[in-house]
C-alpha cells in the first residue's frame, strides 16, 4: 500500500521518466555499495602492510602488457591494489562528505530558522556573517579553519582527531548556503495563516519553528544538501591532495590522487588517474541527482 | 453572421493518469457590439474558454475538437504567426492582473504606440497623438504628461485603465476580458466596469466578459453563459437568466448570493462541490447536487434546449 | 449596547514601521517611516452578536482583526477582553482559550504537512482540553461532524480538500478550543458564491447553537449585510460610521458609506447605468490632511480639508463627518 503510493507519487514518476536521474542514481548506488562494503567486496586489503610486496609494485591495469586480473586496475609503488585502495578511499571520502554536509545542515537550518523567524537585528547580524563568509571561496574557509584548529591541537592528538577536524572545517564552510535558503523560505512561511493560527492559541515560538515551519522549508534543503555533498567530497579531496587533509593512514580519494601524482609523468599514470576518475564519477552522479531533485521539486514550490 | 462563433469546442489535457476533458462541446456566439458574460465557479472552464479562443492554452492543453470562427474565418487551426497577428489586430485581451500585461521596462506610451504601429499604418507622431487620446479616454488625468511614465508609477486602478487602453487601441472587433475587476477595490471596480461598457459600446466592439461576480454581469452584460464543470449549462438574455433561471444550477447560484436589499435568515445553498475533472459523474454533471434530479439525469447528458426565455442543458426542459 | 462587552476597543491606534532595514538606514541616516494603519478606533462588541467591519484594501480592518486576538500589540489605546486588558487576558490560558480566529485563505491557513486530525487537535493539545489519545480523537471526530465533515476526513491531508472544505476544517480548528469569541478575517472572500453560502449558513448555525460572538471582517457589503448585527465602516484606518447594521443599510449617512453601497453591482439592477464616484484610494503612508475622505467626497468643503471630523451621534449611529454634523448631507 505505502509502496504503491510512493511508486505512484509525482516525485517517483518524475524519477522514472528521467533517464539522467535513473542512470546517475544507479551509478551512485553502485559506488556507495562498493564503498560501504569495501572490506567484503575488495579483492585485497590495502591497509594490510604485511600482504604488500614490492615485487608487485607498479603492475599496470588490465589491457596492458604484464597485467593480470588479480589487480584489475594495477598496483602502486608499494604493490598496493589500486581498485581496493579506491574502494576504501571512497568509503572515507563519502563518510567525510556525508558527515560534513549533515553538520552544515544542522548548523545552517538552525541559524536560518532563527534568523527568518526572529527577524530584526538577530536576522541582520546572522545574515551579514553568512554574507561575509560567502565572499570567500568555501575551500579557503575550510583551509583556514582546518589550519587554525590543527595548529591549536597537541601534536600527539592530531592524527586521531584529524578526520573530525576536516568534517568540522568543511561543514563550517558550507553552512551559509543552507542558512540563506532556510531563512528565505522561513520568511515566507512565518507570515502564512497556519503559523498565525498557532500563534493565536499561544503555541511557543520554538514549537512553531520546529513543528510548523521546519517541515515546510526542508524541501529545498534536500536539494542543496545533495549538491553540497558533491562540494564536500571535492573539498575533502582538495584538502587531502594539498596534504592538509586526512593522514596517510586513512587514505581518501584525494590522498590517493596525491600519492599517484608523483608517478604521473614517469609512466605509471594509473595510480593517480583511476582514483581521479572515481572521484569525478561519484561527484557527477551526485550532482546530476541534485539537479534532477531541484527540477522535480520546483513546479510544486511555485 | 455572428462576429465570434464557437462550435463544440472541446479542450483536453493529456496527463499520465489519463486525458482530462476540461471543456466539453462548448458552443456560443457573440454579435458585434454585444457583451456576453461568462460566469461559473473556479474550475468551471470559463477562463479556459477565453484562452482557447485567443490560442493561449497552457501546455499540455489542446483543442481536441470543435471550431472557433471570427467573422466566418476559422481561427482555431491557425499557425502561431497568423494567429498572433489576429490576436493583436482583431482580438484584444484584458486580464485580471494588470502587471502581467504591462512590461515594467517600457513607458506606457511606448507600449501603446508599438501595439498600434504593429497593426496599423501610423507615423510616430500620429501614434503618439492617438495614444494620448486613448489615455484620456480611459480617464488617466494629464494624459499628455503621463504618457512617458512607467507602469509602476500608476496605481492599481490606473494600471487597469492603461491595460484597457492597450487592449482597445488597435481597435479590435472582439475583446476578451478575464476577471478585469477582481483585483480591484469595489469603488474602483465600478469605474472600470462603466469605462469598459461605454468604450465598447462607442466602438461597437464585442466583449466576452469572464467573471465569477454575478453583480458585474448583471450590470454589464447583454447575454450570459453559465458554465459548470466544463460545459455551458444555461445561456440567454441576462435579465431572464437572473430572474427566471431555467437550470437548477443557475437557480441555486442566484439564490446563494446574499442580497443588499433584504436580509434572509438562511441563504439557499447548493450542497457539495463542483466535481474535479478526473471525477466527472455520468449523465448530467450536476445531478449529484441537483434538488430536482430524476432517473434520466443519472444516465444521459442533456444538451442545451430552449427553456422559456433562455436555453438550458437540463432534462426538466426536454419537452419544451 | 448596555450588556457587558466581550471585547472593547478604546481609542486604539496601530503604527507599522515601514522603514528600511536598520543597517541600510544607519548608512543613509534615513529617519524611521511609520504607517498609521489604525487610527483612534473605538468599538464595543456585545456577547452573542456579530460586529462587522467593512472597508477596502488598506483601510486597516485586517490589522484590527489581528489586534483583537493579540497578534499585534496596539501602539496606543486599550483593548479589553471581558473588561481585562487583552495582554493580561492572553497570559492566562483559561481566557486565551476563549478567543480564536478564522482566516481568509483556506490554502495558507492549514499546514500542508499536517493531517487534518492533527490540525484540528492542535488547540485541544495546546490547552490540554483532553489528554488521552482516545479522548482527543473523539473530540476531533465530533468537531469534524459539526462542520459537515466525516471522521475519516481527519486521516487526510489538506491538499485533498476543496476550498470550501478547507474552510470547514479551519472553522473546526477554531472551535476546538471551545471559544466564545471568534475573529473571522474575510472567511469567505476566497470562495465561490455557492460555497460561500454554505460557509455563511454554517457560521450562523454555529453562532446560534454555541452562542458565539463574531468580529467579522469583510470587503463585501452584501455578505456583511447578511451577517452583521452591528456594523463599522472603515476608511484609511478610521471607523467613519458605526451603528446597528439595519440602520446603516437603511440610511447610510457618511458619504463614503453611500459611495460603497452605490458602487456594488447588484443582481436586482440589471443593466443599471450610473456615474461612479471617481478618485483613487490615497496611500495610507501619507493620508490627506483633515478628513481623509475629502479628496473624493462630493460634500467636502474648506473645513473638511483641514479639520479631522469627530465622531458624532446621529440616532443610534455614530458618524465622523462634518457635513453630517452640520446637516449639509441632505
Amino acid at each position: 500500500m505505502m509502496l504503491a503510493r510512493a511508486w505512484n507519487s509525482d516525485l517517483a514518476y518524475s524519477f522514472r521518466t528521467s533517464p539522467v536521474a535513473v542512470a546517475s542514481a544507479a551509478i551512485a548506488l553502485v559506488l556507495i555499495i562498493a564503498a560501504a562494503f569495501a572490506p567484503l567486496l575488495a579483492p585485497h586489503d590495502p591497509m594490510d602492510v604485511a600482504s604488500l610486496s614490492l615485487l608487485d609494485s607498479f603492475k599496470p591495469p588490465v589491457g596492458m602488457a604484464d597485467a593480470d586480473w588479480s589487480n584489475p586496475l594495477g598496483t602502486d609503488n608499494q604493490g598496493r591494489d589500486v581498485l581496493s585502495a579506491i574502494m576504501y578511499g571512497m568509503r572515507i571520502s563519502l563518510l567525510v562528505g556525508l558527515l560534513s554536509v549533515l553538520f552544515a545542515i544542522v548548523v545552517g537550518v538552525a541559524i536560518g530558522l532563527l534568523a527568518g523567524y526572529a527577524g530584526g537585528v538577530i536576522d541582520s547580524i546572522l545574515m551579514r556573517i553568512a554574507d561575509v563568509q560567502l565572499t570567500f571561496p568555501s575551500i579557503l574557509t575550510a583551509l583556514l579553519v582546518d589550519g587554525v584548529i590543527t595548529a591549536a591541537l597537541p601534536r600527539t592528538m592530531r592524527e586521531a582527531l584529524q578526520i573530525y577536524v576536516i568534517i568540522f572545517a568543511i561543514g563550517i564552510s558550507l553552512w551559509p548556503n543552507f542558512a540563506r535558503t532556510v531563512r528565505g523560505s522561513t520568511l515566507v512561511e512565518r507570515n502564512k495563516d497556519y503559523v498565525l493560527a498557532a500563534r493565536v492559541i499561544g503555541v511557543p515560538s520554538w514549537r512553531i519553528m520546529l513543528n510548523h515551519v521546519l517541515p515546510n522549508v526542508i524541501g529545498p534543503v534536500m536539494v542543496i544538501g545533495t549538491l553540497g555533498l558533491g562540494l564536500a567530497i571535492i573539498a575533502e579531496a582538495t584538502l587531502s591532495f594539498l596534504g592538509v587533509g586526512l593522514p596517510p593512514t586513512q587514505p581518501s580519494l584525494g590522498t590517493l590522487i596525491r600519492f599517484g601524482d608523483d608517478f604521473l609523468f614517469s609512466g605509471e599514470w594509473w595510480v593517480s588517474v583511476f582514483p581521479g576518475l572515481a572521484l569525478i564519477l561519484m561527484v557527477l552522479a551526485i550532482n546530476l541527482l541534485g539537479d534532477w531533485l531541484r527540477d522535480a521539486l520546483n513546479p510544486r514550490l511555485r | 453572421m455572428p462576429l465570434l462563433d464557437v462550435r463544440d469546442l472541446t479542450v483536453e489535457f493529456p496527463t499520465r493518469r489519463g486525458t482530462l476533458r476540461a471543456l466539453d462541446r462548448v458552443s456560443f456566439s457573440i454579435e458585434s457590439g454585444e457583451i456576453l458574460g461568462v460566469v461559473g465557479e473556479s474550475g468551471a472552464g470559463k477562463s479556459l474558454t477565453g484562452a482557447a479562443i485567443v490560442g493561449l492554452l497552457e501546455r499540455p492543453g489542446r483543442i481536441a475538437s470543435g471550431e472557433i470562427r471570427l467573422d466566418g474565418q476559422r481561427i482555431d487551426n491557425l499557425a502561431p504567426e497568423p494567429l498572433r497577428r489576429i490576436r493583436g489586430r482583431r482580438i484584444g485581451t484584458i486580464f485580471q492582473d494588470p502587471l502581467t500585461t504591462l512590461n515594467p521596462l517600457y513607458t506606457i506610451g511606448r507600449q501603446l504606440t508599438e501595439t498600434m504601429q504593429t497593426h496599423m499604418r501610423l507615423t510616430d507622431a500620429e501614434a503618439r497623438r492617438k495614444a494620448i487620446g486613448w489615455l484620456d479616454r480611459v480617464g488617466i488625468p494629464a494624459a499628455a504628461q503621463r504618457i512617458d511614465a512607467y507602469p509602476h508609477e500608476f496605481s492599481g486602478g490606473q494600471r487597469q485603465r492603461v491595460v484597457i487602453a492597450l487592449a482597445l487601441c488597435a481597435e479590435p472587433a472582439l475583446v476578451i476580458a478575464d476577471e478585469p475587476t477582481t483585483a480591484l477595490d469595489v469603488s474602483i471596480q465600478a469605474q472600470i466596469i462603466t469605462l469598459l461598457k461605454n468604450l465598447t459600446r462607442d466602438h461597437g466592439t464585442a466583449v466576452m466578459l469572464v467573471t465569477h461576480d454575478m453583480g458585474v454581469i448583471a450590470e454589464t452584460a447583454d447575454r450570459v453563459a453559465v458554465m459548470y464543470a466544463g460545459r455551458i449549462v444555461e445561456i440567454g438574455p441576462v435579465a431572464a437568466v437572473i430572474r427566471q433561471p431555467a437550470h437548477p444550477y443557475t437557480d441555486g447560484l442566484m439564490a446563494s448570493i446574499p442580497s443588499l436589499e433584504h436580509r434572509v435568515d438562511r441563504l439557499r445553498q447548493i450542497d457539495g462541490a463542483m466535481p474535479r475533472l478526473d471525477a466527472i459523474p455520468a449523465g448530467c454533471r450536476f445531478h449529484p447536487r441537483c434538488p430536482r434530479v430524476f432517473a434520466r439525469c443519472h444516465k444521459e447528458q442533456p444538451e442545451l434546449l430552449p427553456a422559456g426565455a433562455t436555453n438550458a442543458a437540463c432534462w426538466l426542459h426536454a419537452n419544451g | 449596547m448596555a450588556e457587558k462587552a466581550i471585547l472593547e476597543a478604546v481609542a486604539v491606534s496601530h503604527l507599522f514601521d515601514v522603514s528600511r532595514p536598520f543597517l541600510q538606514r544607519a548608512f543613509t541616516r534615513e529617519p524611521r517611516r511609520m504607517l498609521r494603519a489604525v487610527d483612534d478606533v473605538s468599538f464595543v462588541i456585545a456577547p452573542g452578536t456579530t460586529f462587522a467591519l467593512v472597508g477596502e484594501s488598506g483601510c486597516g480592518k485586517s490589522t484590527i482583526a489581528r489586534l483583537a486576538v493579540g497578534l499585534y500589540a496596539p501602539s496606543g489605546g486599550d483593548i479589553l477582553f471581558e473588561g481585562e486588558a487583552l495582554s493580561n487576558a492572553r497570559a492566562q490560558p483559561a481566557l486565551r482559550r476563549r478567543m480564536n480566529m478564522i482566516f481568509q485563505d483556506p490554502y495558507a491557513s492549514l499546514n500542508p504537512r499536517w493531517r487534518v486530525s492533527d490540525i484540528v487537535a492542535e488547540p485541544i493539545r495546546a490547552f490540554r482540553l483532553a489528554n488521552r489519545p482516545n479522548e482527543v480523537r473523539g473530540r476531533v471526530g465530533a468537531l469534524l461532524a459539526q462542520v459537515g465533515l466525516t471522521v475519516r476526513d481527519g486521516e487526510k491531508y489538506p491538499h485533498e480538500f476543496s476550498g470550501g472544505q478547507r474552510q470547514r476544517i479551519s472553522i473546526a480548528r477554531a472551535l476546538s478550543s471551545e471559544p466564545d469569541f471568534l475573529v473571522c478575517d474575510e472567511p469567505t472572500s476566497a470562495l465561490d458564491v455557492s460555497v460561500q453560502a454554505q460557509i455563511l449558513n454554517l457560521m450562523r448555525d454555529l453562532q446560534k447553537r454555541l452562542g458565539l460572538t463574531y468580529l467579522f471582517i469583510s470587503h463585501n457589503l452584501a455578505v456583511v449585510r447578511h451577517m452583521a448585527d452591528w456594523l463599522g465602516v472603515m476608511y484609511l484606518g478610521r471607523i467613519v460610521e458605526q451603528g446597528p447594521a439595519e440602520d446603516i443599510f437603511r440610511r447610510p449617512r457618511h458619504p463614503y458609506t453611500r459611495l460603497l453601497l452605490d458602487a456594488i453591482p447588484d443582481l436586482e439592477q440589471v443593466g443599471r447605468a450610473r456615474t461612479p464616484v471617481g478618485g483613487e484610494l490615497p496611500s495610507p503612508i501619507a493620508p490627506p490632511p483633515g478628513c481623509a475622505f475629502h479628496p473624493r467626497c462630493p460634500l467636502a468643503n474648506e473645513r473638511c480639508r483641514v479639520e479631522k471630523p469627530a465622531h458624532v451621534m446621529a440616532g443610534d449611529v455614530q458618524v465622523a463627518c462634518h457635513a453630517v454634523e452640520e446637516g449639509r448631507d441632505g
